[in-house]
């Protein structure tokens, strides 16, 4: 089985083109000294605030390969890890991703980690520490991890409920960064950029994420996103009348309250005379 | 020109001999003779007969002939005979006494309503109005006069003014169906003294109100100014000459409780406005010391800096400008006569629109010269207060005229509504004696320490009009007073023996944290022994078992329980065959239950209720979510007793409030009972029970599954149409009780 890795093709998993990526502030400098020590990282920030956007960029740059896992609730150790299939001889062993991350040397992406269930994140414990090493115990193998393997996991602190949470032992095995969403400047250019719409539509659309994001903890559980602001901005590029396109990008999404949609139609139509 | 004869000729054809008509015909005729055609005329005067015979003194004779020229030339001629008609059924009613105010208030309705369909349908709803509420004594001969009409015909001015026809309707018929039999409550209403009738009117308002958008306007101010304020509604002065402005303190926004559309602008966006408006001034206008100026001085500073505030309100929010555009008011250059008036507002009025409205038409000068001054000070920067105070001087001092000083000041057209009053821009050094000043005394804290939680207002459900009646239910909730928690453990260990039986089930019903689930065609695991069976299957031939995965699966209990037990006085019957009250097996059995329940770990509570008329249904609390079984718990439970009645959707929807807080993917309401809904204040049985069914629909709109135990044997008439099919457990056998209560949980909860 030693030779398995052969069989993976880690092209796959390299990143070919610069993600587009807009610097906040030091984090570019922090992850790269943090990976230079091989150091678990942990990302929190709301959501559509660049989380993903920023590993992408890192993987890019630092040109290792990139493994993303969705975790959602119904996750199992098994599916990170990996599990024995049938096959016509009998049965076959099929790696899980944190598996294949370790073995191939790439940066492990745990997406949204706490929607996994707490026992299921414990497998990760042993990768985590100075051990660096991934017991499978089904299929009796030890795996040494791969002297570039990192493991980077993120979530949104905002929104989840209270059971959701990492345990303390988890937690303390990581380092972290806070994203937040960037300030209006850096915004309005993400915008312009992913876009490509003017910069004046652009301050506007900003301007109605932050009324938005005021009314955070009061009915709406999340402001309106770097991501939805983007959205917009393509559907007025295809030609939708700016009311229309925001409404359909950033209102409905965000919530079903009617005081709230009401008040967010109104700030857009003051905002877009 | 009308002569003498044809005077008398008139006068001839109205048959009516008081001697108080012929000092005034003359004038009224001649009023009529303005507004009226011929055929009016003949209606007028024929009109003006019948209500001169329906014996009725003078007065309304007047009335008649003062008022009608007008209404008629307001809503069309047939208005003439719709009237005396009208005021000739009235008359045949005992109802004489209403025909002055009748007569009185038809000159404001004539022009509130303003069509003579309007005018017939709220004739329409007064008579319907009088019919209902003039009294007989044996059912057939209509005796007593209307207690509430002519006090309702004194308000309908002021009513009008605030509601529509059919809000009219709805508030009148409210008083009528609640009032109907008690003849002071019933002029309370009609006069608006009575509290509940001031709330309908409230509710039947048209227009925007505030109390309905109170959540939006918060998140408005939060969201697009990100401030926090407190928002205060006062009632705007329909009555007053000097109507109240908004103003914002250190207390908070004060903003009119209702607005109606204006000019296109809806009411919410009114509000917003205003709001906008006030938040503005928060975030701009700094103080300025107002012992220096001259009050012509102060109003035209303010009236610059609330322009500049429109500006930089109009730089961050563009979209604002057809909303300012449309409830400005659009003074008419040249209107004011500079020799009789003071135009102080009016020039300044224009001067603000000209600021707004790029698209004005004015062409005096000076105007024009402090348009482009105002625009090249703002134009780079906010400016600020300060530069404002230096234009509005010298703007002051260049248009300033004699007449200025005249105390007749013209208002029309500069009254600009969405601003507020200006009060918090100025500091004023030297004492003044206004009324706000003179320190007021504290107010005396209550001493008393209150027993129970401040009252809670629930409104209950009338079928009959399909309406919920606002705020109706007054509910105290209380801790239960204690007595002795030994007796609730002298009752379990008189149950031993149900207790250990219930422990059994109880074991098997815990949750097991992490379940294997076989058998599955998908799962997150191979299940070894079923998928070796399989592949022999497969490698002899014979059809293999594709369910060879196992998964995992969380089984927690998740649930919220509150029980809820009617405490009526009927608790203390005993039933057939029992030496024990209902109340006594109702304690047995919930023990029993919060015993159980705690060894399951369920979040649950124990509350319960009886009610002594709508003004004061008690609500006790014995056990709380969050409290365990323990000796206080159990005392209170120990202590409850019966009494008074069952008003039970006031309590059911008192206790939602506490599952809605609670967090448990499922929650139950469970609602202990040996009768139906009733109380002594209320005659018709149906309306509780409706009341309770409306209540029931609530909390299953808010995910909350509400359960009856009923003890009422003949529970099945009623208790369908309040609980739906599945909602709901009789239990014949009472004595039975405290064994089929905690197994009826365990079989919901399973």
């Amino acid at each position: 089985m030693s030779n398995q890795d052969r069989h993976i093709d880690i092209a796959q998993y390299k990143i070919e083109t610069e993600p587009y990526y807009e610097t906040m502030g030091d984090e570019v400098a922090l992850y790269e000294a943090a990976y230079d020590a091989r150091m678990p990282v942990m990302i929190k920030g709301p959501t559509g605030c660049g989380k993903s956007r920023f590993i992408e960029h890192m993987a890019y740059k630092l040109g290792k390969p990139l493994i993303t896992v969705a975790c959602n609730e119904d996750m199992t150790a098994s599916d990170l890890v990996g599990r024995y299939l049938l096959d016509a001889n009998g049965t076959r062993w099929l790696d899980g991703p944190l598996t294949t991350a370790a073995r191939i040397g790439a940066i492990c992406y745990l997406d949204e980690i706490v929607e996994a269930r707490q026992d299921t994140t414990v497998v990760i414990h042993p990768l985590t520490d100075h051990r660096r090493t991934l017991p499978l115990d089904k299929k009796g193998e030890l795996i040494a991890a791969h002297p570039d393997f990192q493991l980077v996991i993120s979530y949104n602190p905002g929104y989840q409920s209270l059971m959701k949470d990492l345990k303390q032992s988890t937690k303390q095995r990581f380092t972290g960064l806070d994203f937040d969403y960037p300030d209006a400047k850096v915004e309005t250019s993400i915008v312009v950029k992913e876009a490509g719409i003017d910069e004046e539509t652009a301050t506007r659309l900003v301007k109605i994420a932050h009324t938005a994001r005021h009314l955070k903890g009061h009915g709406l559980d999340e402001g309106i996103s770097t991501r939805l602001l983007v959205y917009a901005a393509t559907l007025m590029n295809k030609g939708i009348q700016a009311k229309s396109a925001c409404k359909m990008a950033l209102v409905t999404p965000i919530t079903d309250d009617k005081d709230i949609r009401d008040t967010l139609i109104h700030s857009i139509d003051s905002i877009f005379a | 020109m009308t002569t003498d004869s044809e005077f008398q000729q008139y006068r001839e054809r109205l048959k009516c001999s008081f001697d108080q008509l012929e000092d005034c015909f003359d004038d009224c005729i001649k009023d009529a003779l303005r507004n009226l055609s011929n055929d009016g005329i003949e209606d007028y005067l024929s009109g003006a007969s019948l209500v001169c015979m329906i014996g009725r003194g003078f007065e309304p004779v007047l009335d008649y002939l003062e008022g009608m020229p007008g209404i008629a030339h307001q809503l069309g001629e047939e208005n003439l005979k719709l009237i005396s008609q009208a005021v000739w059924d009235m008359s045949r009613t005992p109802n004489g006494n209403s025909i002055p105010p009748f007569m009185q208030c038809l000159p404001e309705a004539s022009r509130r309503l303003g069509s003579s369909e309007q005018m017939q349908h709220f004739i329409e709803i007064i008579f319907a109005m009088m019919h209902a509420t003039t009294g007989s004594i044996h059912g057939h001969h209509t005796t007593f006069p209307s207690p509430g009409l002519p006090d309702l015909l004194q308000q309908i001015p002021f009513l009008l003014s605030q509601l529509s026809l059919e809000g009219l309707k709805n508030w009148i018929e409210y008083g009528v169906r609640n009032y109907n039999d008690h003849p002071e409550r019933q002029r309370d209403y009609f006069t608006l003294q009575s509290a509940d009738s001031k709330a309908m009117l409230q509710r039947e308002r048209h227009g925007t109100l505030y109390m309905d958008h109170e959540r939006q306007l918060d998140l408005y101010l939060r969201s697009m100014w990100k401030q926090e304020e407190y928002l205060v509604p006062y009632s705007p002065g329909f009555d007053e000459l000097r109507k109240p402005q908004p103003y914002f303190d250190k207390l908070g926004m004060r903003i009119p409780d209702v607005f109606d559309e204006s000019n296109g602008v809806s009411g919410i966006n009114r509000y917003r406005i205003v709001l906008a408006h006030m938040a503005g001034h928060k975030r701009w206008t700094e103080r300025q010391i107002a012992d220096n100026l001259a009050p012509f001085q102060r109003v035209a500073v303010e009236l610059f800096e609330d322009s500049r505030i429109e500006a930089l309100t109009l730089r961050e929010y563009p979209g604002l400008k057809k909303y300012l555009l449309a409830l400005h008011p659009v003074p008419i250059e040249g209107s004011c006569d500079n020799k009789n008036e003071s135009c102080v507002r009016h020039r300044l009025a224009m001067l603000s629109r000209a600021i707004l409205d790029e698209n004005h038409d004015y062409k005096n000068p000076v105007i024009l010269e402090y348009v482009e001054k105002f625009h090249d000070t703002l134009k780079d920067s906010e400016s600020s207060t300060k530069d404002m105070l230096m234009l509005a001087i010298s703007f002051t001092a260049k248009t300033r005229v004699q007449s200025d000083q005249l105390p007749k000041v013209r208002f029309e057209n500069t009254v600009v509504d969405y601003r507020d009053d200006n009060r918090h821009m100025w500091v004023f050094i030297e004492e003044n004696d206004e009324a706000e000043d003179i320190e007021q005394k504290p107010q005396q804290s209550d001493q008393e320490e209150l027993e129970g939680l401040p009252p809670r207002h629930y409104h209950e459900w009338d079928y009959n009009t399909s309406s919920y009646k606002p705020d109706w239910v007054t509910l105290y909730e209380s801790l239960h007073p204690p007595g002795r928690s030994a007796d609730i453990d002298k009752i379990l260990e008189k149950h031993s023996a149900l207790a250990n039986y219930l422990k059994r089930i109880l074991d098997l019903l815990k949750p097991q944290h992490y379940v294997r689930q076989r058998y599955q065609e998908e799962g997150s695991e191979l299940d070894l022994d079923v998928a070796i069976r399989s592949l022999i299957d497969f490698k002899s031939g014979a059809q293999p078992d594709p369910r060879i995965n196992m998964s995992h699966k969380h089984d927690g209990r998740d649930f919220a329980v509150l029980l809820l037990m009617d405490l009526s006085a009927s608790l203390h019957e005993i039933p057939d065959g029992s030496s024990q009250s209902i109340l006594e097996l109702s304690r047995e059995a919930v023990t029993l239950l919060g015993w159980s329940i705690e060894q399951l770990g369920d979040k649950f509570a124990i509350a319960g209720f009886h009610s002594d008329t709508r003004h004061n249904v008690r609500y006790h609390h014995i056990k709380g979510f969050s409290e365990h079984w323990d000796d206080p718990v159990k005392s209170r439970l120990a202590a409850i007793e019966a009494g008074y009645s069952t008003r039970m959707g006031a309590a059911v929807r008192h206790a939602s409030h506490y599952l809605e807080g609670q967090k448990a993917d499922k929650k139950i309401l469970l609602i202990l009972t040996d009768g139906e809904p009733a109380d002594i204040d209320v005659s018709d049985e149906k309306l509780l029970i409706e009341d309770t069914h409306k209540a029931v629909e609530e909390l299953s709109a808010k995910g909350i599954y509400t359960h009856c135990i009923s003890l009422d044997k003949k529970a099945d008439d009623y208790i369908q149409d309040i609980f739906s099919a599945n909602g709901y457990t009789v239990i014949d056998h009472v004595e039975k009780l405290p064994e089929k209560l905690p197994q009826l949980f365990m079989s919901l909860t399973v």
